[in-house]
């Protein structure tokens, strides 16, 4: 490697420490005994993970959030998959306007998706609960369910589907044969992302649960009290590992249909 | 329906779900908004009035302009510093890492972006705070006498922050971008006798053009909305127009004043995509 090569893997490097350099922090704190969130650390202790394992309002906020990101994923993937199938495999009238509109929360500010269904929540008198939150996670989480489910579409081989319709297959059953078990992969990589998003997102959750709490918002709630800082610090430890194992799962799913389908394993999550 | 042939019409049908449901959470509230942002705020409901008045002191009110153009600069700020520092490693992972180590790296680098967003807002408080990392470090080395309280409650700790929450959302345009250049143009500019430097500058870049707007774009749009950085770093002192917006609408209760200032952003980021939608199409020509 050349000398700008190296000067670039050195910024790299230096890079990646900046990315990194929160979430290192985050089990160190964690297992610090010390209560106050700075240096110089204290001693070990598991302590903090033991008081947020006995957190009962943790514990709802943990169910709450799971309920949530388990039915919007699961909404947002099947509204992907009609989406992802219109746009890829027919031509219609209006369809870039279409698709454009119901890809708009991708680029609209989250406050503004929040506050106008608010309002229009409140305006109707709907009670606030965690379905209101549930809708407003499934349409943000749409967009990129429908990302990853086009490319799991578009790559798909048209005449194996019309093989299936010259061997006698229905409409549907081909689609169930044939069509779904390859884009099964980009499924699951659609229903790991959309879990993620929505775990993660506090804007609608602060403004649409009402009394009810998520993690996020939990979180939030928290960070005002110093005393309560190292529990979140072994919420977020646990959270970070989780993550890492949903996205390897999610990673290696992806790849396996990249590979059924021919394609090369480079690229990302995008 | 008989003007549509049936591809349409099977088009049509298998995308009404979730056209229909973007409607009804989508557009309805937005439209919503846009019909508050006309009407006249009455001390405990909403005056069905038609006016201006909400608008005009968007435009005139000096808090709402403080705040407005601090959003502008923030966004302006933190999207020149993201891509800037993105833009080597995109690179990097494009041209130097081997074909079949490039997955990881992207790995690497979209990992810390997964993890809790708030969780990661305070931990930039606990590095830049006043006993933070930073500071116990370098008065633990010796290297300054009083910690630094220039990093702390202020914009430089925002901008800081959220260059690193959007760090991968600007890098993974631009290795996209790069990945799609033909590395026989640049053997070609080699050959021609341009330097290194000068076939950066004249094929590299422009090709790499459409990454970079895209990068620009995807961080300027939510950084400007950012509610979240502003209430935990800036400890509510240095307010955003999302907590301006939320002021409005929840606390003061003022929904119409609220709307038009929604509106008024939804504009702003608006008119700041098609500049660089426009911008992105002269570069394509370019390209052709």
């Amino acid at each position: 490697m050349n000398r700008s090569g190296r000067g670039l893997q050195a910024y790299a490097v230096i890079y990646l420490l900046f990315l990194y350099a929160p979430i290192i922090l985050l089990p160190i704190f964690a297992f610090n005994s010390g209560t106050i969130i700075a240096f110089p650390l204290q001693g070990f202790s598991t302590e903090w993970f033991e008081q947020m394992w006995s957190n009962t309002t943790l514990r709802r906020a943990l169910a709450n959030s799971l309920t949530i990101a388990v039915s919007a994923s699961v909404l947002a993937t099947c509204l992907g998959i009609f989406a992802a199938r219109a746009s890829t495999r027919f031509a219609f009238p209006g369809k870039g306007g279409i698709m454009g509109f119901i890809m708009l929360p991708m680029v609209l500010p989250e406050i503004i998706v929040a506050m106008s269904l608010l309002v229009v929540l409140l305006g109707v008198g709907v009670q606030l609960s965690l379905l209101t939150v549930i809708a407003g996670h499934t349409l943000i989480c749409m967009p990129y369910a429908i990302a990853v489910l086009s490319t799991a579409f578009s790559s798909l081989d048209r005449s194996l589907e019309e093989a299936a319709y010259d061997l006698g297959e229905s409409r549907w059953g081909a689609f169930r044969l044939v069509t779904l078990p390859l884009v099964m992969p980009g499924i699951i990589s659609a229903l790991l992302i959309s879990f993620t998003i929505s775990l993660d997102e506090f804007i609608i959750a602060f403004f649409l649960a009402g009394n009810e709490p998520t993690l996020p918002t939990y979180i939030f709630s928290q960070l005002r009290f110093p005393r309560a800082i190292p529990v979140i610090m072994a919420l977020g430890t646990v959270l970070v590992l989780i993550s890492i194992v949903l996205l390897a799962i999610g990673e290696y799913f992806r790849r396996r249909g990249n590979a059924r389908i021919g394609g090369s394993p480079t690229g990302g999550l995008l | 329906m008989a003007k549509f042939d049936a591809e349409a019409r099977a088009g049509l049908s298998l995308i009404a779900p979730p056209f229909l449901y973007a409607l009804l959470i989508l557009a309805a509230p937005i439209l919503t908004i846009l019909a508050y942002s006309f009407l006249t705020d009455g001390y405990l409901e909403i005056l069905r009035d038609f006016t201006w008045v909400n608008y005009a002191q968007v435009f005139t009110d000096p808090i709402v302009r403080t705040v407005m153009l601090r959003s502008l600069m923030v966004a302006a700020i933190v999207t020149l510093a993201t891509v800037l520092t993105a833009f080597p490693i995109a690179y990097y992972v494009s041209f130097m890492v081997r074909p079949e180590k490039k997955a990881m790296w992207l790995f690497l680098i979209t990992i810390p972006f997964w993890t809790s967003y708030l969780i990661r807002v305070f931990l930039w408080k606990v590095i830049l705070g006043y006993n933070g990392v930073v500071n116990s470090s370098l008065t633990g080395l010796g290297i300054i006498d009083e910690p630094l309280t220039f990093i702390l409650y202020n914009i430089n700790a925002i901008v800081i922050t959220l260059a690193h929450a959007y760090a991968p959302f600007a890098i993974l345009p631009i290795f996209v971008a790069l990945e799609k250049i033909d590395r026989s143009l640049l053997e070609a500019g080699r050959d021609l006798g341009e330097s290194r430097a000068m076939t950066f500058w004249r094929v590299t870049l422009p090709l790499a053009m459409p990454g970079v707007i895209a990068a620009t774009l995807i961080v300027f749009i939510p950084t400007i909305g950012d509610y979240v950085t502003p209430e935990v770093i800036g400890g509510g002192k240095i307010p955003m127009i999302a907590n301006l917006i939320q002021v409005q609408m929840l606390a003061l209760d003022n929904r119409p004043l609220g709307s038009a200032l929604a509106v008024t952003a939804m504009v702003v980021v608006a008119l700041v995509s098609l500049l660089f939608l426009f911008l992105n199409r002269r570069f394509l020509k370019v390209r052709q």
